[in-house]
């Protein structure tokens, strides 16, 4: 499925693997957290980049302790509705100080895009059929932020006239 | 024009220049302009087909737009129920223009119109916008609009002014990224006088605010968890004092604690007062404390001297030097024994010597609970110019406050609200009834409340007959969702479908004030016809127990509920 990076689609280098499926001899893949423990040494004795999902209601503590291996966090959404996954990118980065790529998957609306943005969250996958220019336009539609969070844009943060403090790099 | 002691009328300034309301700067319009053509374009999609109504409604809800039974609705925020007159002027061309001539001013001191067109709706927001004004998280899964008490800045009680903090939550609150979608619907209340007229402990969290005496110190005790609904819990105490400087973090502990732990599995038990009682409000307690001692506070760090410059916009109007006693008020209160016992309900004790703060009921006999008319919105606003700085505030009790009128001044204020059927002297008595929209409009409700609360008003007509009785609440909800609060009324009535039947119940003892306490059922209910005469046999009962002086709450707590019960089911 294309993955979007700042609205737009990119190449993605990612294998997003099921439980079932057999591992590749190479290439950088997504596995499930179950996988990830059961399978840890055959994984990072492959030497490629590996990344883990998470469902929503596996908490970033979860793999805190593992954060150092990993290349990559994705994180499901069962539905849009379901807002857990707002929390855990919030707390890989702010918490966990996790400096790599932060995926978004499943049920997502372009509505959500720039709030997903702003907890830490770098790309987004999306059905090819739900692709448009309205992932770009949502990043743009909103130009100011009332609260300090994690996104590009928190220069321009109203509330951050009001509260002291430094946004992490 | 009529006389006058607006400094701001005399001066050429606009009538409203000192109404407390938060004005917006230049990136406050930015934003809600931006936010009107955002919403502009996903109605177009909608309109267009290129988005279902599955996908179309979070986002119409999270600018306050639902679908009633009958239509859609829009709910319009009234930060914590501040107006200016020139806000409840363009509210009164909103309801004249796109609605039908008429709002209703809701619980959580927000306004409803009933009957917009969705192609509409983007105009609307647009003339909010241009006011200052909005519907975002007015629904949704997210941080609702910040209520509190309606006297604020004005109450000889309070300690506090709570509003300059209610406006800060209410930015922090904004289009907040990571709490726009938790599990349900969170609710804040906040007070700085001891006396709760915010019913903070019914809500998922409650901030009352106070000085320390020592070091002089404003901060908050936090409360948690509280709630009505089907499972009707009253909040728990998170922490005595958290500073001023410290709330945004500590909230965003609370709420990031709720959002990854909060029931995400059945609508009914997604609450925060569920997760904390599930959980046990030891551990959830320790929960939040382990989130807020981790979390980088700093960033959330609140600077005094920016609640200052936030302050600055709900700076005291300037009042005048006024002696203790108004010689032409007492006169009036002589002459005229309406107005006089109209003075008796409706108006409470200002902190400024020479002033009163003046309750507009919203309840006229046989009304419907809250509705106002464009052309009595407009006269508010008037009378709001010409006494009260400009400035309208909105109860949770579903009425209007005029916050500072002088007592020379009030007995004008009176004549012109009774001319324009608002000066009924019932706030607080028997006929100030709370509830919800019901039948009549809600696609949940299982029994209509406006006509109950109509009836219920019609039996108890005689004002005379209010006044003996003294304080006494009722709050009606057509379901037991509890939008109406019938779990803290004195008298709550609960409308329930029995095989297709209206049936409602009884509660006794529920209190939304600094004594909160939740309501019991009495017994089996009663049909549409019969729950009138019950009402009125436990008044009727109350008045044969009640010792000398002594209101409704007070003597249910001492004879208890059996009196009451006998009373009512005894002559089955």
């Amino acid at each position: 499925m294309p993955v979007l990076d700042r609205g737009l689609p990119i190449d993605d280098r990612w294998t997003d693997l099921a439980d079932d499926q057999d591992m590749p001899a190479d290439g950088a893949v997504i596995v499930s957290l179950e996988r990830w423990r059961a399978d840890r040494d055959a994984l990072t004795a492959r030497r490629d980049a590996i990344g883990v999902r998470l469902k929503s209601n596996q908490l970033a503590t979860e793999i805190s302790s593992d954060l150092g291996s990993l290349s990559l966090v994705a994180l499901e959404f069962p539905k849009f509705r379901d807002g857990r996954a707002f929390s855990a990118a919030r707390e890989l980065r702010e918490r966990f100080d996790y400096k790599g790529e932060i995926r978004a998957f499943g049920h997502i609306i372009p509505d959500q895009y720039l709030f997903l943005t702003r907890v830490g969250v770098d790309t987004v996958v999306v059905p090819a059929d739900r692709v448009g220019p309205a992932w770009a336009h949502a990043l743009k539609e909103i130009s100011v932020a009332f609260q300090p969070a994690l996104g590009r844009e928190e220069g321009t943060s109203l509330l951050r006239r009001h509260l002291k403090g430094t946004v992490p790099a | 024009m009529p006389d006058t002691h607006s400094p701001a009328l005399r001066s050429n300034q606009p009538a409203d220049a000192h109404a407390a309301v938060y004005r917006y700067d230049e990136f406050d319009k930015t934003f809600i302009f931006e936010r009107v053509e955002q919403f502009r374009a996903q109605v177009e999609r909608r309109i267009k087909g290129e988005i279902t109504e599955e996908e179309f409604k979070p986002i119409r809800l999270m600018n306050g737009l639902y679908l009633q039974l009958h239509a859609y609705m829009l709910r319009v925020a009234v930060p914590y129920g501040m107006l200016s007159s020139t806000q409840v002027r363009r509210l009164a061309r909103i309801a004249r223009v796109y609605d039908k001539g008429y709002g209703h001013f809701t619980t959580r001191q927000n306004i409803q119109f009933n009957w917009p067109k969705l192609e509409d709706v983007p105009a609307i927001l647009h003339e909010l916008a241009e006011v200052d004004m909005h519907a975002i998280q007015t629904s949704g899964n997210c941080i609702r609009n910040v209520t509190t008490d309606q006297f604020c800045g004005a109450a000889a009680d309070e300690l506090v002014d709570p509003r300059v903090y209610a406006e800060i939550l209410r930015q922090w609150s904004t289009l907040h990224p990571e709490f726009t979608y938790l599990p349900r619907k969170f609710k804040i209340a906040i007070t700085g006088s001891p006396n709760d007229r915010a019913a903070v402990q019914v809500h998922d969290i409650g901030l009352i605010a106070k000085k320390d005496e020592v070091t002089g110190r404003v901060g908050f005790t936090v409360y948690v968890g509280g709630g009505q609904g089907r499972t009707p819990y009253l909040a728990v105490k998170a922490r005595d004092f958290v500073p001023v400087e410290e709330i945004i973090g500590y909230l965003e502990a609370i709420l990031r604690v709720y959002n990854q732990l909060g029931r995400r599995d059945n609508i009914y038990k997604a609450r925060i007062k569920i997760t904390v009682n599930e959980m046990g409000p030891a551990k959830f307690l320790g929960l939040i404390e382990e989130e807020y001692a981790r979390l980088p506070r700093q960033k959330f760090h609140v600077d005094p001297a920016i609640v200052d410059a936030i302050q600055t916009h709900f700076a005291a109007p300037p009042w005048a030097d006024l002696p203790a006693v108004s010689e032409s008020f007492e006169a009036a209160k002589q002459a005229d024994p309406a107005f006089a016992r109209w003075t008796r309900t409706n108006l409470t004790a200002h902190k400024t010597q020479g002033y009163a703060i003046a309750t507009i009921s919203l309840k006229p006999i046989g009304g419907i609970p809250g509705d106002a008319e464009s052309s009595q919105l407009e006269t508010v606003a008037d009378l709001a110019d010409l006494y009260s700085f400009g400035e309208v505030r909105v109860t949770h009790e579903q009425n209007l406050v005029l916050a500072h009128v002088r007592q020379d001044d009030l007995y004008a204020l009176w004549q012109a609200l009774d001319k324009a059927g608002l000066g009924t002297a019932n706030a607080g008595l028997i006929s100030d009834i709370i509830a919800c929209p019901g039948l009549d409009y809600c696609a949940l409700a299982n029994t209509r409340a406006i006509p109950v609360a109509q009836r219920i008003a019609e039996r108890f007509a005689d004002l005379d007959r209010q006044h003996d009785l003294g304080e006494l609440k009722i709050k009606i909800s057509g379901c037991i969702n509890a939008c109406g609060h019938h779990h803290v009324g004195h008298i709550g009535i609960l409308g329930v479908d029995k095989k297709g039947e209206e049936f409602f119940q009884i509660l006794l003892g529920g209190d939304a004030g600094t004594n909160a306490a939740l309501g019991e059922i009495v017994g089996p209910g009663f049909d549409y016809d019969g729950i009138i005469d019950a009402v009125e046999v436990v008044v009727n009962t109350f008045v044969k127990l009640r010792q000398p002086g002594e209101i409704f709450i007070k003597t249910l707590a001492r004879t208890g509920h059996a009196p009451f019960k006998e009373a009512l089911y005894a002559r089955a």
